[in-house]
């Protein structure tokens, strides 16, 4: 299955908490409201703007993570990153 | 217990002050993040996968049930409602907010818990066998001198930027129940010749991607000197530890790159220029007054109750199993030592929740005087429980899913938090852990296989020992997907050594199978008697590895 594009997750500054770079600029908790990069200029575009806030102190660490489609939701391509997005396998209740 | 004196509670209020500051920066973007990211470690916080990581300290794994209460508050009000018990005798958050870290601080200090240099290239927690004070075959009680180094250690002005990390572990017994050959530097109580008791220093020895086992840098040395040695040691590896490469940077390949022999007379040279320092010196009356904190505790002079155990026996076959695996004879006659079990497979290995931290303390204050250990392998023990008692505690430990009876056992798995929760993994260890629990429940073939530890670690980091497992099991990952490497034949203890590979790694799946099959071989194989262990040591690992990969392994499926 080829991914569908990137987004860009990043780590939360004060509470650590994993987010997504979301189409309006923010950042949101569900990879539903991610914003997604269809091409790889978008994606950097994408980064240089997480970047910017990690400047500013949002966020820490930000990634370009590839995404796929599944059943109409979007999840992560690689492993790791699907356990970042949804929470610990063994508490699937923290995620 | 080591109880905070006026300096104690001064410096950590004053840690915690700094650190509050250095937070309010970093927040500010005053400080950047590669700046204000080693000093977050001094204090034990890390960023995971999930959120940050804060691993809080337990000096030598002794914790009052009043720290323990303390523990169930702060996974309720700050984290997800349970905590972590580490390889290092510390317990770990997962979910804890960097906002709110400076808040949890000042609440551990209140009951006189820190973080301080429980992360960073520093000293860091000193670890020591969970029955100290307790045991029959101790020596000496290793705790005094576990807090001596402590204090030493904190805030040492010449080693808060050590090449890389440093761990120390003490034991006092000739059975190491602390993996004291596996630390930067080892310690075992011991006496010479004379009679005396005194240290053999082991140096150089530890885990991770270059894996060894530490060697005696001297037989005996006088308790007065130990200090000093220390300061000796630090001061050799300070200096020549290798800063070019995090790799390479620990003590154990410096001393594997000098030899022995070199680091020897490298240390002895510093050594006789600071061994007089009245600096170093270990004042009669300072031991004195740390091994008071350690005095035994006021027992009743009672006697051993072996009729009742065996009556109690005979009506439970349960409660006898439990008392079997779990329960440990005591220096004191008409006691025991009780371990718990945190290996039920409906959690993690090491894992507790907030309301069985409180159950357990609850069950502490009324049994066994209101303090607890904390292992390396990831369980907790109640150090004074009246035999006439267990009975009683086996069955409220029961009802909290804490008597599995299965201490030493295949199913008594140490292992890391590994990619469910790990920023550094490659590979989950958790669910292994808990296959292979769900394979082997049976008490009755627990008992049958006997004395038998797998490890299981999520990267080269080894933060869950698979080195020196009996069965050690090393996530690694391959085009995306994870695949599990098992080595055999490692030990912690005394008779050290490090675990031989098996072969390639297997898929998730075939690990529980994979070990049926070498505890099969080894039931097949063994003499009367012999442990797991013996029976790798005598036989070699070619009937395990025909056993697991067949007599054809080439036919198998090639992943790394």
């Amino acid at each position: 299955m080829d991914p569908a594009g990137q987004m860009v997750l990043a780590n939360r500054l004060t509470d650590g908490r994993v987010v997504f770079l979301a189409a309006h600029g923010g950042w949101v908790d569900d990879i539903a409201a991610g914003a997604l990069a269809p091409d790889a200029s978008t994606g950097t575009a994408l980064l240089e703007a997480a970047r910017r806030d990690e400047g500013r102190n949002v966020v820490v660490e930000p990634d370009l993570i590839k995404v796929r489609q599944v059943g109409g939701r979007y999840e992560p391509v690689a492993w790791r990153d699907v356990i970042r997005a949804a929470g610990p396998t063994v508490r699937t209740d923290l995620g | 217990m080591y109880r905070y004196d006026e300096f104690d509670h001064t410096l950590v209020a004053e840690r915690i002050a700094t650190f509050r500051r250095q937070v309010g920066r970093r927040l500010s973007g005053d400080l950047t993040e590669d700046q204000f990211k080693p000093l977050r470690l001094k204090n034990g916080l890390y960023l995971q996968l999930h959120a940050y990581m804060l691993r809080v300290n337990i000096p030598y794994g002794c914790l009052s049930t009043r720290q323990l209460r303390k523990f169930a508050d702060i996974a309720r009000r700050y984290d997800r409602g349970f905590g972590h018990f580490t390889t290092r005798q510390n317990i770990q958050y997962n979910w804890i907010s960097l906002a709110e870290t400076p808040d949890i601080l000042a609440e551990l200090a209140s009951v006189e818990v820190n973080t301080m240099q429980s992360s960073g290239n520093c000293v860091r927690n000193i670890t020591a066998d969970q029955f100290a004070g307790r045991a029959r075959d101790e020596v000496e009680d290793p705790r005094p001198w576990c807090e001596l180094i402590r204090q030493w250690s904190i805030l040492h002005p010449e080693f808060s930027y050590l090449p890389r990390k440093f761990k120390i572990a003490v034991s006092g017994a000739p059975v190491d129940r602390a993996a004291v050959k596996f630390h930067d530097v080892g310690l075992y109580l011991r006496r010479n010749a004379a009679g005396e008791v005194g240290f053999e220093v082991i140096v150089g020895g530890g885990q991770g991607r270059l894996p060894y086992v530490g060697l005696t840098i001297r037989d005996w040395l006088a308790k007065d000197d130990l200090l000093s040695y220390l300061e000796a040691i630090l001061r050799i590896y300070n200096l020549g530890g290798r800063r070019d490469n995090p790799q390479k940077a620990r003590i154990k390949v410096q001393v594997n790159a000098l030899g022995i022999d070199e680091f020897r007379r490298l240390v002895d040279e510093e050594w006789a220029q600071i061994k007089a320092s009245p600096l170093l010196a270990v004042p009669a009356a300072e031991i004195d007054r740390i091994s008071a904190y350690f005095a035994p505790p006021a027992w009743e002079q009672i006697t051993d109750e072996a009729g009742l155990l065996v009556r109690q026996d005979a009506a439970s076959a349960a409660f006898a199993a439990w008392r079997r695996a779990n329960v440990v004879a005591h220096r004191q006659p008409g006691y025991a030592i009780v371990n718990l079990s945190l290996k039920a497979t409906s959690m993690a290995p090491g894992d507790l929740t907030a309301d069985q931290m409180d159950a357990v303390a609850d069950l502490a204050d009324r049994y066994t005087l209101g303090e607890l250990r904390v292992t390396h392998r990831q369980n907790l023990v109640f150090t004074d429980v009246r035999q006439k008692d267990l009975l009683a505690v086996w069955e409220a430990l029961d009802k909290l899913d804490l008597a599995t009876p299965n201490i030493g056992t295949i199913t008594d798995i140490v292992a890391c938090p590994g990619l469910d929760f790990c920023a550094l993994a490659n590979a989950r260890a958790i669910p292994v852990a808990q296959q292979i629990g769900r394979h082997f429940q049976s008490a009755a073939a627990l008992q049958d296989v006997g004395e038998l530890s797998i490890n299981i670690s999520g990267c080269m980091n080894a933060c869950g020992h698979h080195h020196v497992g009996n069965i050690g099991i090393l996530g690694v990952e391959k085009n995306g997907q994870e695949f599990y490497q098992l080595t055999l034949g490692g030990s912690s203890g005394a008779d050290a050594s490090l675990g031989d590979r098996l072969g390639k790694g297997i898929p998730a799946a075939e690990v529980p199978p994979a070990i049926e099959a070498i505890v099969g071989t080894y039931k097949q194989l063994r003499n009367p008697g012999e442990r797991f262990l013996d029976t790798y040591r005598r036989i070699g690992l070619e009937p395990f590895r025909e056993a697991v990969y067949g007599p054809d392994a080439g036919r198998r499926r090639e992943v790394a």
